[in-house]
């Protein structure tokens, strides 16, 4: 982690050289020293050790869940709008291959905020996660939804 | 005048998602599904309203809160979704009829099943 702190050291050079301490100045100079140490990357041992990678798995995460949550709030707009309910709900249990409780608690949060899908319980040992499904036709279509989509782009995250 | 339209956007659509999730509370059938909308619609709503709080006033000071306060949602809200759903289930509370329930839910989790006839 020791690239993240010179990226932060980066940005608050840039915000003293500019004179402007506040939020967008930081934002910019932390943009522009990641630029920079992307730029010198051969020079540090094992190529950064995987920071721009993570920080791209970071943003790709954001994204994908900003996208998912605008999803489902239109999903659940829909529902609650038209006359008739149009949900074959159901419960379901997914195997979860997330490790340690931050993983854990990211992915059920996350899960929560996606379409169709909210998480109720977790067992004791943490292998299997219980969701609720709007739409459960097909369990076992949404468990590996979860497993490729979400759940994947956590573990990378924070591996 | 594009930021005045921006702002526009964000509060109005803010504010039908907030109604969404409250309507939904009223109308859907069960308390599982009641959540899905409060948790969803709810967090967007206020994420919505904060995007253009932030854009509005624009100073360091507000933005810093804006995004405090967006940080702590999108942490509380699905959390407060999950125990309550968590306890609903756990103590058996009836479940809209059409509810398709894996069998294997309430051993994993070592809960008792409610007798069937509790179902309306």
């Amino acid at each position: 982690m020791s690239l993240f702190l010179l990226n932060l050291l980066l940005a608050l050079a840039w915000a003293a050289l500019t004179g402007q301490f506040t939020l967008p100045g930081l934002a910019i100079g932390f943009a522009v020293g990641f630029g920079a140490l992307w730029l010198v990357q051969p020079l540090f041992e094992n190529r950064g050790g995987g920071y721009f990678v993570r920080v791209y798995r970071w943003i790709r995460l954001l994204v994908l869940f900003h996208y998912e949550l605008v999803v489902s709030s239109f999903q659940v707009a829909r529902d609650v709008l038209t006359p008739r309910h149009r949900a074959r709900p159901g419960i379901i249990c997914i195997p979860l291959k997330a490790r340690g409780e931050a993983e854990v608690l990211l992915v059920t949060n996350l899960i929560s905020l996606t379409p169709g899908t909210l998480s109720l319980d977790v067992t004791e040992d943490c292998n299997t996660l219980v969701v609720h499904a709007m739409f459960a036709d097909d369990p076992k279509a949404i468990a590996r939804q979860i497993e490729n989509g979400i759940e994947r782009r956590v573990r990378e995250a924070l591996e | 005048m594009i930021l005045e339209i921006f702002m526009s956007v964000c509060v109005l659509s803010g504010g039908f998602f907030a109604f969404v999730a409250g309507l939904g509370i009223l109308r859907l059938p069960d308390v599982l599904i009641r959540m899905h909308a409060t948790a969803k619609a709810g967090t967007l709503a206020s994420g919505l309203i904060m995007l253009a709080v932030a854009a509005g006033f624009g100073d360091a000071s507000t933005v810093a809160r804006a995004v405090a306060i967006v940080v702590f949602l999108l942490l509380t809200a699905p959390v407060g979704a999950h125990m309550i759903g968590r306890a609903a289930f756990r103590s058996g509370v009836p479940l809209w009829p059409p509810t398709r329930i894996d069998p294997d839910a309430h051993i994993k989790l070592g809960v008792k099943k409610p007798p069937e006839n509790d179902r309306p």
